[in-house]
């Protein structure tokens, strides 16, 4: 079985179970790690990709669901929001353990791509379903913040 | 090599510049790992390489001018790469934007933690301290070798020399080399027996913020971990293990499994029966298709509310003791106030980001581990030993680890020898197998951090003042039957009682008693080990202590510290930062906590709010921390942030749980842990120090759960007495 859509700006063909979680089919058949597994349950947010734009779960999303559309992950961020936010990550230092981070940076960016002024209640709402268990929380809060200062026009 | 992926990387003067600023520090340093092909340290620093100096094991110069650095130990989060880079790089005075760090080989001779003795390891908040001494003097001697290697060759005395940012300077005679140039010279030349170590006044690196050696990688999606391991053939492993601690397979049936596309082979090893497949979700649904019978004759089927009863029976019973002073039972029978209290604390589980894993190919001759390995040695002996080989026929490459807080850190080598043995059982052919965790198999698979259970009394004279304090804790051995057994005297393992044994409150009688139990649930030590849980009952009940002798926590406290300078003066500075004497509004609390663990110092003052539902909501934790010299003090904060993250997120949801012997959690939706909405605002205040530097990343985590609980009770009145809390 084949799955043709489009991977971070790419046209791809991936030959995989249809079943198979998005996750995977990213990381081992399509070659990009950047995405991770942490729960397997959309409970931790550490697969985030982008969906035609939307933050998703990919470990939840089986491959046929993406036939069509338009996938982002961390390896295909080009956006001035997803630049500002990776700039941002590094300038307050965020990442610890940096695992969850790619999933983090994600939702973070699909955040900023709707609301670029976004208030504390915004990005607990958008983020809090991205677990840290480093806590880096108040770091990606502010890092937020500043992507969104630094985008400002 | 990609060293430097920002084009415009600045020079260290223009880092230190902008460090204190909010100025954009985009200097970004890689730490490169090519798979495969990763050259080995053997290969990088052969005899006759003239292309490269190599005073010692922790350094290398290239004629690029590359200074790399070689970390002995694991990058966790902890900062433990941009903390060792910056101790080398300090006394080389190399130019910070040309240095990288690699992870060191297992091998004891070179690598072993100071603080462990012939382990090569990571633990115990020991990277920057059993390293200090030895760092300083490598950079040191290194630098001394490339200035007689400059001396040499211009025919000038060392002591008209100067070095600056990886370039040796003669001023009188207008003469400049970079370190690069000078290193065929250098490699000639002895290693110094001695070498004077830098006035701490002089330090340029260490002190300031230097950024990161990993933060721009772990902002791309490039960093690696032991997950995007891929090699040619790699195969991956799940493991389905017994459902109950002690069981065993009896029989099961592979043919589901080898029936589902991708499934190579279904082995049985030790610890279950492991699918073997072409793709992670192939050996998943594999897994998901075994038909196992298992024996659990020797199983553990108890419940948490058995092992309960039983523990609160042994906290009257006679114990091991781990500290005893003065009489404290007859203190305080004889004493006019009384006060008791006991306290339960579950297991926890460490939950990193990252599920375990690990790659393994191995051959007849040769095992090759990739992991984000916490004891080196240890694991290389495990699997040694599973594999039927030498220690010396097992190399591990050390990746970043996706957290850990002590559980990578385990002297049976548990995820490693289940790999190793998945590997054998395969054939031992050579090729690559990922043995993969899913979360809950992290969740249900044990070592967890004990449960226990902690009774106290304290007597109070007609004045006030403390007199008598017993404590007796009841809990498993984290140690007992281990390499670490021998720390084990009279009874006591040191990591059952640390934080109460070593309470440093002056009370002239004092009795610490432990009692250790055996159950079938394995432990072991996480983020903060015995302080996890001791520091919660002794900063609770001196809290409890203090209201009942009509004195404020605070001062209370400082009063039974008098001859503690430095934990004084971090539970001073915390007050202070914190306001502790401003009001707040009704509904919200204050609450205080100080802590000593591993050598470094913190107390925090928690503000919290509370619904009217019990909902605890905590606003703001001011923290004040002592860690002797701060190497870098905004990795001290970032430590002290998560530290405090991750033990709220304990206080208020954390708990393994048994039911027959069955563990109630699974995954994160049972397994709380704390998110984006629930964490405070952190303040952290670095003492200055010109102590030897202490470790940063465990202690942040033992005050939070008294200073919420304190905070709470200054609220609403009500002391919790269980963890977590139980309106969390």
């Amino acid at each position: 079985m084949t799955t043709s859509f489009v991977l971070n700006g790419n046209p791809t063909t991936l030959q995989a179970d249809p079943t198979m979680p998005l996750l995977w089919a990213i990381r081992e058949v399509a070659g990009l790690p950047g995405t991770k597994f942490g729960c397997g349950m959309a409970l931790c947010g550490a697969c985030t990709v982008h969906l035609d734009g939307k933050a998703i779960r990919s470990c939840v999303t089986p491959l046929s669901t993406v036939a069509g559309r338009k996938v982002t992950t961390i390896e295909g961020l080009v956006t001035t929001p997803a630049k500002a936010v990776q700039a941002a990550w590094v300038k307050l230092q965020v990442p610890q353990c940096g695992y969850c981070q790619s999933g983090q940076i994600m939702s973070a960016t699909a955040l900023l791509e709707t609301n670029p002024a976004p208030s504390d209640a915004d990005i607990d709402s958008a983020m809090s379903g991205n677990i840290c268990r480093c806590a880096t929380y108040t770091r990606i809060r502010a890092a937020i913040h500043a992507a969104a200062d630094s985008i400002k026009v | 090599m990609t060293a430097n992926t920002l084009s415009a990387a600045p020079t260290r003067r223009e880092f230190l510049k902008s460090a204190g600023t909010a100025g954009a520090v985009a200097l970004t340093i890689g730490f490169e790992w090519v798979g495969a092909a990763r050259r080995s340290l053997a290969a990088a620093v052969a005899p006759g390489a003239a292309a490269t100096f190599t005073p010692n094991a922790f350094l290398q110069i290239g004629a690029d001018n590359s200074v790399t650095v070689i970390a002995k130990h694991v990058e966790m989060g902890q900062g433990a790469y941009t903390g060792i880079a910056t101790v080398v790089a300090e006394e080389l005075d190399a130019d910070w934007s040309l240095v990288r760090v690699e992870s060191a080989p297992a091998d004891v001779k070179r690598y072993a933690n100071l603080a462990f003795g012939t382990i090569q390891g990571t633990g115990g908040s020991s990277a920057m301290a059993n390293s200090w001494t030895q760092l300083r003097e490598a950079g040191g001697k290194a630098r001394a070798m490339l200035l007689a290697a400059a001396a040499k060759e211009w025919k000038v005395p060392v002591a008209d020399l100067t070095v600056e940012e990886g370039t040796v300077y003669h001023a009188g005679k207008k003469l400049k080399a970079t370190f690069g140039a000078l290193v065929a010279t250098a490699a000639t030349l002895p290693v110094p027996e001695t070498v004077q170590l830098k006035d701490p006044k002089d330090f340029k690196l260490i002190g300031r913020r230097a950024p990161r050696v990993d933060a721009a990688a772990k902002s791309d999606g490039t960093a690696q971990f032991t997950i995007d391991v891929a090699l040619p053939g790699m195969l991956v492993a799940l493991l389905q293990r017994p459902p109950l601690f002690g069981a065993t397979v009896k029989t099961f049936d592979a043919a589901p499994a080898a029936a589902i596309p991708g499934v190579v082979k279904v082995v049985q090893v030790p610890g279950g029966v492991a699918v073997v497949a072409q793709s992670f979700w192939a050996a998943k649904q594999g897994r998901d298709a075994l038909i196992i019978q298992w024996d659990d004759s020797k199983a553990e089927k108890r419940s948490t509310a058995q092992l309960l009863d039983e523990y609160r029976r042994l906290a009257d019973q006679p114990a091991a003791s781990a500290r005893k002073e003065g009489d404290a039972a007859q203190a305080i029978k004889n004493s006019a106030r009384k006060v008791s209290a006991s306290y339960e604390f579950p297991y926890l589980a460490h939950a990193p980001m990252e599920p375990l894993d690990a790659v393994v190919k191995l051959t007849a001759e040769r095992c090759e581990i990739w992991a984000g390995d916490q004891f080196q040695t240890i694991d290389q002996a495990n699997a040694a030993h599973t594999a039927g080989l030498d220690p010396q026929q097992v190399s591990i490459h050390t990746l970043y680890a996706g957290g850990s807080f002590g559980r990578r850190a385990n002297v049976g080598s548990d995820y490693i020898v289940e790999a190793v043995s998945i590997a054998k059982a395969y054939g031992a052919d050579g090729t690559p197998i990922k043995l993969q965790w899913t979360r809950e198999d992290d969740i249900r698979g044990g070592l967890y951090r004990p449960m226990y259970f902690h009774k106290l009394e304290a007597g109070l004279d007609d004045k006030g003042q403390l007199n008598g304090w017993r404590h007796v804790i009841v809990g498993q051995s984290i140690m007992a039957g281990g390499a670490f057994a021998g720390m084990i005297k009279d009874g006591v393992d040191p990591t059952s009682v640390e934080g109460a044994s070593t309470i440093a409150y002056a009370i002239p009688n004092i009795s610490v008693d432990l009692a250790t139990t055996k159950t079938g649930v394995p432990v072991l030590w996480w983020r903060v080990v015995g302080s996890s849980h001791t520091t919660y009952a002794v900063e609770a009940f001196i809290d409890e202590v203090a209201h009942a002798a009509g004195q404020d926590g605070f001062t209370f406290r400082r009063k039974l510290l008098e001859h503690q300078p430095r934990m004084k003066a971090v539970l001073e500075l915390a007050a202070e930062k914190a306001g502790w004497n401003t009001p707040l509004p009704p509904g919200k609390g204050r609450g205080i906590a100080v802590a000593e663990a591993f050598k470094t110092y913190v107390a925090q003052v928690a503000e919290v709010s509370v619904g009217k539902d019990g909902q605890v909501k905590v606003d703001r934790v001011v923290c004040a921390v002592d860690c002797g010299t701060p190497i870098n003090p905004d990795i001290i904060a970032a430590q002290m942030e998560g530290g405090i993250g991750f033990g709220l997120g304990a206080a208020l949801y954390g708990a393994i749980t048994l039911k027959d012997g069955r563990i109630e959690q699974g995954n994160f939706n049972n397994y709380r842990v704390l998110r984006m909405n629930e964490m405070p605002k952190v303040e952290v205040h670095i003492l200055p120090s010109t102590q030897p530097p202490t470790g940063v990343g465990e202690p942040g985590v033992a005050p939070l759960g008294p200073a919420v609980a304190n905070a709470i009770f200054a609220a609403t009145g009500k002391r919790n007495y269980v963890l977590p809390f139980p309106n969390a």
